[in-house]
């Protein structure tokens, strides 16, 4: 059987994205399960990350698997000089599927193409963070209904955030209309519009951000303005207020609108808005359990129709 | 004055003869094609006068030839050189550097926090675009230039 890895969104199919929403849909439905019982998950952080080790060992533990693994490199042999590639390969004589997060990019990718058991990747530095696209996908297709034809808007750094690049990229199947929202210094890197150009995907740029503007959301996508990504501390004393997200903004919002952001957020939604019912934030983290859930099956092996004929479902 | 129908590297009966590489390119050249490493009789020409380049490299390579494989590794640093082959004293066909579709382990990735600059491993580059060469990392996906990367 060919190895099934989960490293990249960007070659996923519209096919492979939507058999991947139906699975986390099953998920949901009954998260705990004995489907992985006898597997064990390696999850090897080699930068940390605590929401999202949590979330994957939380997922493996919920569906029966053991989990090994650590959460800093400084307690690893990588410290002492090992490579990636040995680290891996030890790794792969004890567990049946590796999740790594690492700090530089194409790790996972490199270690996808020498280890004899699936790796996911949990997050390379700037590069991917495929698990935290799925996750985002499964929000807007749980709360819009559907993935076809929605207005998503992005708010803040779309320069450097790489969860608003990924989105753009799996969404490239399904029609979208892309309003970007950010200050000129953090605007929408030129290959993206260029991909967006390529892909068919059609887009609106904004600097402004306010009650007009986000009234034809149906998501809104908030990221964090980071000041050490700013080379001129004057500019974004000048910008950091302008994309914060008010609970007194979403009165002209549509009924079905809601908002996402990755986490942790540090000011740019506002307290006032965590009441509104728009809000969906710290659900999405937990469509993150289903997700993961998903990934993990997904690259031991186990189909769509083997999770729905599931016998080991704890109830 | 050289007369233009001097010779100015001697001729050879079979092998390969590259002509035109931007003489700053003549060493990398070399260093591509693993000359270093051959047997058989190798000329290196450098800087002369060129009247299309101002100064040329010139390489003659006695019975050697190259495999288009071996040629398109060429793409990197001199894409418009020509190699000739030679039989019998004579250019039985001029060979053009092709630019691959994949260029593996030829050149370095510019951005520092790539795995292929973290670890002992082989590059792999995708070729995006051939005339403007643009050429996109496999493990880090940034898109860089042919002209501004070094090679391995």
């Amino acid at each position: 059987m060919e190895k099934h890895d989960f490293v990249t969104i960007a070659d996923l199919s519209k096919e492979k994205i939507m058999y991947l929403m139906n699975m986390a849909q099953a998920f949901e439905m009954h998260p705990n399960r004995e489907i992985l019982k006898g597997k064990v998950v390696a999850t090897l952080f080699f930068e940390p990350s605590t929401r999202t080790r949590l979330s994957f060992e939380t997922a493996a533990n919920r569906l029966g698997a053991r989990v090994i693994g650590f959460s800093d490199a400084k307690v690893t042999s990588a410290t002492k000089g090992e490579t990636l590639k040995d680290t891996i390969l030890m790794v792969s004589n004890y567990a049946d599927v590796i999740v790594m997060r690492h700090h530089i990019e194409g790790a996972a990718q490199y270690a996808s193409e020498i280890a004899p058991v699936p790796i996911v990747n949990a997050g390379d530095g700037a590069h991917q963070h495929p698990s935290q696209c799925l996750l985002d996908l499964y929000s807007i297709y749980k709360t819009q209904g559907t993935l076809e034809n929605l207005n998503i808007y992005l708010v803040g750094d779309l320069k450097y955030g790489r969860t608003v690049h990924s989105l753009i990229m799996a969404m490239r199947h399904f029609n979208p209309t892309f309003h970007f929202i950010a200050p000129e210094e953090l605007a929408m890197p030129e290959e993206y519009k260029l991909y967006c150009k390529q892909h068919g995907i059609k887009y609106i740029e904004h600097t402004d951000f306010n009650e007009d503007v986000i009234a034809g959301a149906d998501i809104i996508y908030m990221t964090r303005v980071q000041k050490e990504r700013f080379s001129d501390l004057m500019e974004y004393e000048r910008v950091k207020d302008v994309y914060i997200l008010k609970n007194d903004m979403l009165g002209k919002a549509k009924e079905n609108m809601k908002i996402l952001h990755p986490l942790p957020r540090v000011n740019e939604i506002a307290y006032d808005v965590d009441e509104n019912p728009h809000a969906y934030y710290i659900q999405q983290a937990q469509n993150g359990l289903y997700a993961r859930e998903a990934i993990l099956c997904d690259v031991l092996g186990i189909s769509l129709e083997e999770v729905e004929a599931d016998t080991t479902i704890i109830k | 004055m050289m007369s233009k129908k001097e010779r100015l590297v001697a001729a050879i009966e079979n092998g390969t003869v590259i002509d035109h590489i931007p003489a700053e390119k003549t060493y990398a050249v070399a260093t591509l094609l693993g000359l270093q490493k051959l047997q058989t009789p190798v000329t290196i020409g450098y800087n002369y006068p060129s009247k299309k380049l101002g100064k040329k490299g010139i390489i003659k390579i006695e019975d050697k030839f190259f495999t288009d494989e071996e040629i398109s590794r060429l793409s990197v640093v001199a894409p418009n050189v020509v190699l000739n082959v030679i039989r019998d004293y004579e250019v039985v066909e001029k060979k053009k550097v092709v630019t691959p579709d994949t260029l593996k382990g030829i050149v370095r990735c510019n951005n520092p926090k790539c795995i292929t600059n973290n670890e002992p491993m082989n590059t792999i580059f995708h070729v995006i675009d051939k005339n403007s060469g643009i050429i996109k990392c496999h493990y880090c996906d940034k898109e860089q230039v042919i002209s501004e990367v070094k090679l391995v």
